[in-house]
């Protein structure tokens, strides 16, 4: 099969000269829920954002290596920045509603892209907030402010308006992070349903987190892709002494 | 003397000197109000002057503010807004923005006067505008620029980065995250600095002085082409050049002027506190 993200020898440095990411390659297929885990400040996040180049936002950061999206280099001159960030669309560890209603939130992407009519936008916002499990509890309510939902319900919304924009790929940045046992039960159940359509790459709020919703894992440390298997193989035989020693609660 | 004592006198001292503050502004406001209250009719605010300006009303010098108060609105505007959506949204920190930074700091330090000079051998005579509304406002302007800049910018800044990422992250391009999400929340500041920055034009004399005020035109303007009275040369005139004024009418000038400005100023407060109000995060 061929994957749908291909990462071959990334280095990502900041501009304090901070290595990120050592020499990163890893293939993620389509469909499936790749998990990235590793210790706090292992390279996670930033690998998550070069994926669809919100990179860019970090000034004075230098970028080795290629990232291919279905085949095209989205570091190549002439890319469609906006375009790639709807295709692998990020949804982030702190749920951030965009002042306005519901509807609006979910419409934005869209919207932003041109797509006015009311019956598209209609339709993809039911959609949406049915596939991230937050319809029954919002849909009498859409034009009331995004502000106003709870914990869990934000960062739902904020799933259903990357899925609203029909990607390809969704970035889950440790999407439970603020969630209580119940809400994070509900986004772990989803994503069973959302890779069905979806390629889903998630970093996630634990390694037991990983253990249950991924079909395929990476071990990030200090920038270095340590390791990477199936899931079943990676926490019960994993190969390196470092990822049995994470895995186990040894360090980090 | 303990350390208690020291700080208890410490405190002391220092909010009766912060007091202190207050006693200007009030001394002045009232002085004016006492004196000048008599002078405020219904005519006085719509009838012209007469009898060589020491009788009738301030109605051409008022309208005539009050159109330059507009004019420079709009003058500065776009200017202000365009510097401070590129000040906080593109420019990052180069050499270019560290000139134009040094110039905005400079052009808030420069004398009144100088910015009437300006407005007189730019606009009234190089761009051939003549003494006129549209020179006048121009000049003003300028004047406001920095205040307007800084205050946009700040209210710019305000608006949570957060927003902008999520923005981004949506596809949408860098400009309309800055129309839709950034200028909408920052637009009450805006306008909060553009009052401000009017409220400090409206009263300016010198930068008027040769490039708008007239000394005494009995009608309102026709084109932005035209001269006008303004209140604070009107003030001028006729409390240095005008033998025989009564004072009454001098104080009852001073106080439109400054209820204009006071008023102004309100507003921009308002303006401040409900968007404060309004906020959702």
């Amino acid at each position: 099969m061929e994957p749908i993200i291909s990462i071959r020898n990334l280095f990502f440095t900041y501009k304090d000269g901070t290595e990120a990411l050592k020499n990163v390659s890893l293939d993620i297929y389509p469909n499936e829920v790749f998990v990235l885990f590793g210790p706090a400040r292992s390279g996670k996040t930033t690998l998550l954002r070069l994926l669809n180049r919100l990179s860019d936002l970090i000034e004075g950061a230098r970028i080795q290596g290629t990232i291919q999206f279905k085949g095209q280099d989205i570091f190549a001159r002439g890319v469609d920045v906006t375009a790639l960030r709807r295709q692998v669309s990020m949804v982030f560890a702190i749920p951030t509603p965009l002042p306005g209603s519901i509807r609006d939130n979910l419409t934005y992407g869209l919207r932003m892209a041109g797509i006015r009519r009311m019956s598209v936008l209609e339709e993809r916002v039911e959609r949406a907030l049915r596939q991230a499990a937050l319809w029954d509890e919002v849909k009498d309510r859409l034009d009331e402010s995004a502000f106003a939902l709870s914990g869990g319900q934000k960062q739902r919304l904020c799933l259903a308006r990357s899925l609203a924009l029909e990607p390809e790929v969704i970035l889950l940045d440790n999407p439970t992070s603020g969630l209580d046992p119940l809400s994070t039960g509900m986004v772990e159940d989803s994503l069973y349903e959302l890779k069905q359509r979806y390629t889903i790459i998630m970093v996630p709020h634990s390694v037991q987190q990983a253990g249950r919703v991924a079909d395929r894992a990476g071990f990030l440390l200090d920038g270095e892709l340590v390791e990477v298997n199936r899931a079943e193989r990676l926490f019960t035989s994993p190969r390196d002494q470092r990822t049995e020693d994470y895995i186990t609660g040894r360090f980090g | 003397m303990t350390r208690q004592q020291t700080q208890k006198i410490a405190v002391a001292v220092i909010s009766t000197v912060a007091g202190l503050v207050v006693i200007p502004i009030l001394l002045v406001i009232l002085f004016i109000v006492v004196n000048g209250i008599g002078a405020i009719s219904w005519e006085f605010l719509t009838a012209p002057p007469k009898n060589g300006m020491r009788e009738g009303g301030i109605m051409p010098a008022l309208v005539g503010t009050i159109f330059l108060t507009f004019g420079t609105a709009i003058a500065a505007m776009p200017l202000a807004i365009a510097a401070a959506i590129y000040l906080a949204e593109y420019a990052g920190d180069t050499r270019l923005t560290r000139w134009v930074r040094l110039a905005i700091v400079n052009l808030a330090g420069i004398p009144s006067i100088v910015y009437g000079l300006f407005g007189l051998g730019a606009f009234v005579l190089y761009f051939n505008f003549g003494t006129s509304i549209l020179a006048g406002s121009l000049t003003l302007g300028i004047m406001t620029l920095p205040v307007v800049i800084s205050t946009a910018e700040e209210a710019i800044l305000s608006v949570p980065r957060e927003f902008r990422v999520v923005s981004l992250s949506l596809g949408a391009t860098r400009w309309q995250t800055i129309r839709h999400q950034v200028l909408p929340h920052a637009l009450p500041g805006i306008i909060t600095g553009v009052i401000l920055g009017l409220s400090r034009a409206a009263g300016e004399t010198a930068p008027i002085l040769f490039t708008v005020a007239a000394f005494y035109v009995p009608h309102l303007p026709r084109s932005i082409f035209d001269q006008t009275m303004a209140l604070p040369y009107h003030l001028y005139v006729i409390s240095t050049q005008v033998p025989g004024m009564p004072l009454s009418n001098q104080y009852g000038t001073a106080l439109v002027l400054l209820l204009l400005v006071l008023s102004l100023t309100l507003v921009a407060t308002i303006v401040r506190s409900r968007m404060r109000q309004r906020r959702q995060w």
